[in-house]
């Protein structure tokens, strides 16, 4: 046993065993390292998260929250391409920043997951069915950008029930997914009616429904637009119906982070730009003709005339990009849920204002 | 060689380097907590517990505890949603022991046959991910069971159909207490009974036959006191509804496939460990006792057992913490746990994840210590007493 000196009694060294000087450095360089990044970690700021723009051409692609597995709106096809009104949303978006609707990188989320895959920066926008409420647009460090669908929620039952009105499903069991405004509108509205209602709550809106499909509940509820979607996935959707009531506003909207304006910019004029193609009849099959089109709103929307784009930190044809590869809103709606979709859902509230609906596109000057 | 060295120096140093350490840990945790403060604020990420009074406006399928979707708070659910987890734990933690202990037995048996079947039982259950189990539960739980319409109706007034079983709940009478009463003084009366021929035998080695008085201590007095009370007790029979059975206890067939699930799987876990306790005796326990003349179920409840269990107990403790861990996969089935009601319907709601997880978490740790203080407690007691 050799000698030790004063400072090496320091080392938890329990082997009794003498330390060579230079593992004895780096035990000391350790320690240091360790206590810098404890400073590092109590004085680091995040980055300002202003520059999601920037941040998305650097990477090449969007990163877009989608739904996964609700049909029309936001579902990978058999072959694994992303289809719906959701995710075409999202590749209007990648089509007026880079010209390809392919840049999309699409992440499934379930109702509960989807806040906070946004605020981590997981994604860039959500785009999946989700309700514009004053506390989610409050508290939860985000922006709703636009409506991009006037929906609300309703009931699902069996055939053989008998049953023609929600009223009539007092003490009913009823399947939700967890972390909706469903599941605080059933709750709400049983109430009001001063109804019974026994509620089963699940994670994601599948397992809802194919709990509903067994038989544990009598009803299933969520957003009509989605109570189609999903009869359609059920063994024999015949013997289901949508119940006539729509018990609640359900404002669809796509969220961005609080706080990035040129972003939230974008992604709401996305929108507004294709009802506006929609109203002034510009769509897939006619937007180069109409590049030659004297009509000066026509002009300015698909960068003939003026800077918009620019304004907006694209290009100045990033409309004309976005009818050339996803069509206007009517197009859009058309294809993924309306009547020549299997959801065949009327346009209804979704109608252009000028067609006795509410969306109404604000002018681009 | 120890001895050799300055020990006060030894022990200073060593307090400097774990004070250092702590100093370290401390800056870290406070720096962690002050970065994700000012990142939450910067991003107007509402944070803190205000949250916790304002009215929840979501309903729980199953409440130990008066909740009404209403008036109840936040908090309210967070207790409802513990409290559901705590019950599954606890029962299937009963369960899993009973069926576990039963196996890993029979896994030592002489009897070929029932060997190989718990050793079957341990090999398939134990190599299966819980998650599968549980949904298998689940599906076969439901799928089996009749819809609305076709229950069955059991004698009592139980009605059991794809909605959950439904039992007749007892409603206690003004003088029910005496009733309980009774029977508290009568276990009493038993233990006492039992001490008395302990020690008589102890002195005398003449065995008193107490089964029998015992008996009649714990369940005639109080139902002598139930018929003199004048029976007062009723049961409140479920009744049929259009939609639902209403009235009655409620067995949600989520908490049925959930508890059936984690007490199947852990048992296969816990027939091991006491398999491997009863092992670690050596077989001259067994030998001697036969040779004193004891039969081999009385050799295995006096003589191996006790020395098993200090084996046994640790490992079985790991295996609770699990079970209740485990629990939180109730949300994959819809039973309404501290995960699915806090961790997932409160924390979308108030969209506060941070607080909410480091509360969950919280919570499954406080409850895993004091799961583990309790096991220790009880090492204590079966451990080598030297004399």
């Amino acid at each position: 046993m050799p000698p030790r000196s004063g400072t090496d009694v320091h080392a938890p060294d329990a082997g009794g065993l003498a330390r060579p000087p230079i593992l004895k450095g780096l035990i000391m360089n350790r320690l240091a390292s360790a206590v810098a990044l404890a400073m590092a970690l109590a004085l680091a700021t995040q980055a300002a998260s202003a520059q999601t723009l920037a941040g998305v051409k650097d990477r090449g692609e969007l990163i877009c929250g989608a739904n996964g597995t609700l049909a029309g709106f936001g579902m990978p096809d058999p072959q694994g391409n992303w289809t719906g009104f959701d995710v075409d949303f999202c590749r209007a978006i990648a089509a007026a920043i880079f010209n390809d609707p392919a840049k999309v990188k699409f992440v499934p989320l379930t109702a509960k997951d989807r806040f906070t895959a946004l605020q981590s920066g997981e994604i860039d926008v959500l785009s999946r069915n989700t309700t514009w409420t004053l506390s989610r647009d409050t508290s939860l460090g985000l922006d709703f950008v636009a409506v991009t669908f006037y929906d609300g929620q309703g009931f699902m039952v069996r055939k053989a029930l008998k049953v023609s009105s929600a009223l009539e499903l007092n003490d009913a069991s009823v399947c939700v997914q967890q972390g909706t405004t469903s599941e605080l509108n059933l709750a709400d509205y049983f109430r009001s009616n001063h109804m019974g209602v026994k509620t089963v709550t699940f994670a994601t809106g599948d397992e809802a429904l194919k709990a509903y499909e067994s038989g544990r509940c009598d009803a299933y509820t969520t957003d009509s637009s989605g109570l189609y979607g999903e009869r359609l996935q059920l063994a024999e959707p015949s013997q289901h119906i949508v119940l006539p009531e729509i018990i609640s506003k359900e404002p669809l909207s796509p969220a961005v982070r609080h706080g990035d304006n040129q972003w939230a910019d974008i992604v709401r004029w996305t929108h507004f730009v294709m009802l506006d193609a929609e109203e002034l009849g510009i769509a897939k099959s006619n937007v180069d003709a109409k590049l030659k089109s004297d009509d000066p709103e026509t002009r300015r929307l698909l960068g003939v005339e003026g800077q918009y784009g620019d304004a907006l930190g694209l290009t100045n044809d990033w409309a004309y990009r976005i009818v050339r590869h996803i069509g206007n809103y009517g197009e859009s709606f058309e294809r993924n849920i309306g009547q020549s979709s299997p959801l065949k859902i009327v346009r209804g509230l979704n109608a252009l204002w000028t067609k006795g609906g509410l969306q109404y596109g604000p002018p681009i000057r | 060689m120890q001895q050799d060295l300055p020990r006060p120096t030894r022990r200073l140093g060593g307090v400097a380097i774990q004070i250092a350490i702590l100093l370290v840990i401390g800056v870290l945790a406070y720096g962690a907590i002050v970065n994700v403060t000012q990142n939450l604020a910067r991003a107007h990420i509402a944070s803190g517990f205000g949250f916790w009074n304002n009215t929840a406006g979501f309903d729980i399928s199953q409440t130990l505890i008066a909740y009404s979707a209403s008036t109840s708070t936040f908090g309210r659910a967070f207790w409802v949603g513990l409290l559901n987890t705590l019950l599954v734990a606890a029962i299937g933690i009963v369960l899993a022991t009973l069926l576990g202990f039963i196996v890993g037995v029979a896994r030592l048996s002489r009897n070929w046959l029932l060997a190989r079947l718990a050793g079957g039982y341990v090999e398939l259950v134990r190599n299966v991910p819980l998650l599968l189990q549980l949904l298998f539960w689940y599906n076969a739980v439901l799928k089996s069971l009749p819809l609305l319409r076709g229950s069955m109706t059991f004698p009592g007034g139980a009605i059991l159909n794809n909605r959950g079983l439904f039992l007749p709940r007892p409603e206690f009478g003004p003088y029910f207490t005496a009733v309980l009463i009774a029977l508290l003084a009568g276990i009493v009366a038993a233990i006492g009974l039992h001490h008395f021929a302990r020690r008589r035998r102890e002195r005398t080695g003449e065995e008193i036959p107490i089964a029998g008085p015992a008996m009649a201590l714990i369940v005639g007095l109080p139902l002598l006191v139930f018929m003199l009370a004048g029976s007062p007790l009723t049961f409140s029979v479920p009744q049929m509804g259009r939609f639902n059975v209403s009235g009655g206890i409620e067995i949600l067939p989520e908490f049925a496939a959930l508890v059936v699930a984690l007490s199947v799987y852990t048992a296969s876990f816990i027939a091991e460990v006491v398999r491997a306790g009863i092992l670690s005796v050596s077989g001259g326990q067994t030998e001697a006792a036969q040779a004193l003349g004891l039969r081999s179920r009385v050799t295995l409840r006096l003589v191996i057992f006790p020395q098993a269990m200090r084996v046994i107990i640790p490992p079985l403790t790991s295996q609770y913490l699990n079970l209740i861990k485990n629990s939180s996969l109730a949300v994959a089935i819809g039973y309404p746990d501290l995960v699915q009601v806090f961790a997932g319907t409160v924390l979308n709601i108030t969209g506060q994840a941070v607080e909410v997880i480091a509360l969950t978490m919280a919570v499954y740790l406080v409850i895993s210590l004091f799961t583990s203080l309790l096991m220790n407690l009880y090492a204590r007691t079966t451990a080598i007493v030297e004399r």
